[in-house]
C-alpha cells in the first residue's frame, strides 16, 4: 500500500474531507455501535449545515446530539428519533429538517446506495404517509413503492477491531448500521476500539472487506453507555426470559 | 372482567409454534416470551441486528454491546448469531420471520395497522415497525380495547396515519380475541374474557367482525 489509510486520531482522520453542507452517514443503534470519536471531532472542527443520515439521533448529551447542540445539523433522516429533547425543541421550532424512513427502508437504500442499485421497489410503507409523492407499481396484486439508494459524501463507521488495509470486525448487536454505512460513503472513515497488525484478523471472519474504508483510527475514552439497563436477579426463575 | 396484560400476553403466545422465527415489539409483546410453552422453541429476532435473543443479563454482567431493539440489555444464546441491519430487514421483508407481535393505536375491520403516531405526541418516527408488517408472514396485534379515554381502537377505517394497510391477522385485547384464516376475509371473533358479554362486544366494537 503506498498511502496509508491510518491516522492517529479522529480529527486529523477528518481533514481535509469534511466540509459544509455535506451529507454524512453515522453509524449505531441507539448508544451502540456509535462512532463517538468522530463525532466530537466533527464538533471539535465546526463545520455546519450538515445533513445525517443515522437511524437515531443520539441522545441529549451523546452521539449525533452532540451535534444537534452546536446547530451543526441541517436535516436528519432517520427511522426514530425518540430520545433527544434538543431534537425534539430544533424540530418543533422548524430549524431542523427530519425525513423518517422504515427502519428497514433506511438500512436497504444505505446497503443500495453503496451497491450501486439507484431505486428498488419495497411493499414496505404501501398506503401510508411514507408512499406519498413516490412511484409505485403493482405487481400481482401487491402495491410496491419505489425507493432511492443513498450514496454519503463521508460515512462515520465504528468497529471493535480494524487493521492498517481497513479491514473491520464489528462486536455482538454494535454491528448494526456501520457494515452497509461503510460501503455508502464516498469516503469512509473508521474507528475502532483496537487498531491491529496486517494479519491478525482471519480473514474468514472480517465483517468489513477493507476497500470500503478510505481512513482509520483507534479511537479512546469509549463511553460504553447503556440507555436502559435490565438485569435479572441471580437465582431467580431459569425461565425468565426477556423482561 | 377484562385480561390483564400478563393474560394477553399469555394468550399472545399461544400463536407461536416450534421452530418459529419470531420478531417482538415493545410493551406487552414483550412480556409474551415469558408465556412460551414448555417444549416450544423459538427463536427471537431483535430487528437490530440479533437472532436467539437471551434473556436479560446478571447484575454486574451488563454488556453495552449487546442490546435489543427496545435498547434493553440482554444476553446472547449458544445458537445466537449477529448481522447487520441492511441483513436484519432483508430477513424481515423477504418473509423469513414467521411471526410478529405489535402493539397498536388503532386496527381497522380491514386489518390496517396505525401504531406509529401517538395522538398528542411528537412523533417519533416509526422504527423497524412498517418493514415488521410489510414484510413478516403472520401479524398479531395486542393492544388495550378502548383508548384511555374510552374511545375504541379496533373501527372500521383507522383514523391515525398507518403502518400498513391489510397485515394484521389476529388482534388479541383485553376484552377478546379476533382472527382471520386470509386477509381476504373478516375478522371473527374467536374469544371473549370472562364476564364480556356479546351485547357489550358489541358496543365496544365499532368495527364489523364475525361471531
Amino acid at each position: 500500500m503506498s498511502t496509508s489509510k491510518v491516522y492517529p486520531d479522529a480529527v486529523s482522520a477528518l481533514s481535509g474531507v469534511l466540509a459544509d453542507g455535506m451529507m454524512v452517514m453515522a453509524g449505531g443503534f441507539g448508544a451502540c455501535g456509535v462512532p463517538e470519536n468522530l463525532i466530537a471531532a466533527v464538533r471539535e472542527l465546526g463545520c455546519r449545515n450538515l445533513t445525517c443520515v443515522s437511524n437515531n439521533a443520539g441522545l441529549d448529551h451523546f452521539g449525533l446530539g452532540l451535534l444537534l447542540q452546536t446547530r451543526q445539523i441541517r436535516k436528519m433522516i432517520s427511522s426514530y428519533v425518540g430520545e433527544n429533547k434538543e431534537f425534539e425543541r430544533q424540530y418543533l421550532a422548524g430549524e431542523l429538517e427530519l425525513e423518517f424512513n422504515p427502519q428497514g427502508t433506511l438500512a436497504e437504500r444505505i446497503r443500495a446506495g453503496g451497491a450501486g442499485i439507484h431505486g428498488f421497489f419495497v411493499r414496505t410503507g404501501a398506503g401510508t404517509l411514507v408512499a406519498e409523492g413516490k412511484e409505485q407499481r403493482v405487481v400481482d396484486g401487491e402495491t410496491y413503492v419505489l425507493e432511492t439508494g443513498l450514496v454519503a459524501d463521508l460515512s462515520l463507521v465504528k468497529a471493535w477491531r480494524g487493521d492498517p488495509a481497513g479491514n473491520l470486525v464489528y462486536r455482538k448487536t454494535a454491528r448494526n448500521f456501520n457494515p452497509p454505512m461503510a460501503t455508502a460513503g464516498r469516503v469512509t472513515i473508521a474507528e475502532v476500539e483496537e487498531l491491529v497488525p496486517v494479519g491478525t484478523l482471519d480473514p474468514d471472519h472480517i465483517h468489513t472487506p477493507g476497500i470500503y474504508v478510505q481512513r482509520i483510527l483507534q479511537g479512546s475514552n469509549y463511553s460504553r453507555l447503556i440507555e436502559k439497563r435490565t438485569v435479572r436477579p441471580r437465582g431467580g426463575s431459569a425461565d425468565a426470559v426477556v423482561a | 372482567m377484562p385480561w390483564s396484560r400478563e393474560e394477553i400476553a399469555a394468550r399472545a403466545a399461544r400463536e407461536l409454534a416450534d421452530g418459529f422465527y419470531v420478531n417482538l415489539g415493545i410493551g406487552i409483546p414483550t412480556l409474551v416470551a415469558n408465556f412460551i410453552a414448555p417444549g416450544v422453541n423459538v427463536v427471537l429476532q431483535s430487528e437490530n441486528g440479533m437472532l436467539g435473543m437471551g434473556p436479560f443479563p446478571y447484575s454486574g454482567e451488563e454488556d453495552p454491546d449487546l442490546i435489543n431493539a427496545g435498547k434493553q440489555t440482554i444476553t446472547e444464546l449458544p445458537l445466537s448469531s449477529y448481522f447487520s441491519s441492511s441483513d436484519s430487514f432483508a430477513m424481515i421483508r423477504g418473509g423469513h420471520i414467521d411471526l410478529s407481535i405489535l402493539g397498536a393505536m388503532e386496527v381497522s375491520e380491514g386489518g390496517d395497522l396505525a401504531n406509529w403516531v401517538v395522538p398528542g405526541k411528537v412523533v417519533k418516527g416509526m422504527g423497524g415497525a412498517m418493514d415488521l408488517v410489510a414484510g413478516v408472514k403472520r401479524v398479531v396485534v395486542v393492544m388495550e380495547h378502548n383508548s384511555k379515554d374510552g374511545a375504541p381502537k379496533f373501527k372500521p377505517r383507522c383514523e391515525l396515519p398507518l403502518t400498513g394497510v391489510n397485515v394484521v391477522d389476529s388482534l388479541i385485547t383485553d376484552l377478546a380475541q379476533f382472527a382471520r384464516a386470509s386477509r381476504r376475509e373478516p375478522f371473527r371473533l374467536v374469544e371473549m374474557a370472562p364476564g364480556i358479554t356479546p351485547l357489550e362486544l358489541r358496543a365496544k366494537t365499532p368495527a364489523h367482525y364475525v361471531e
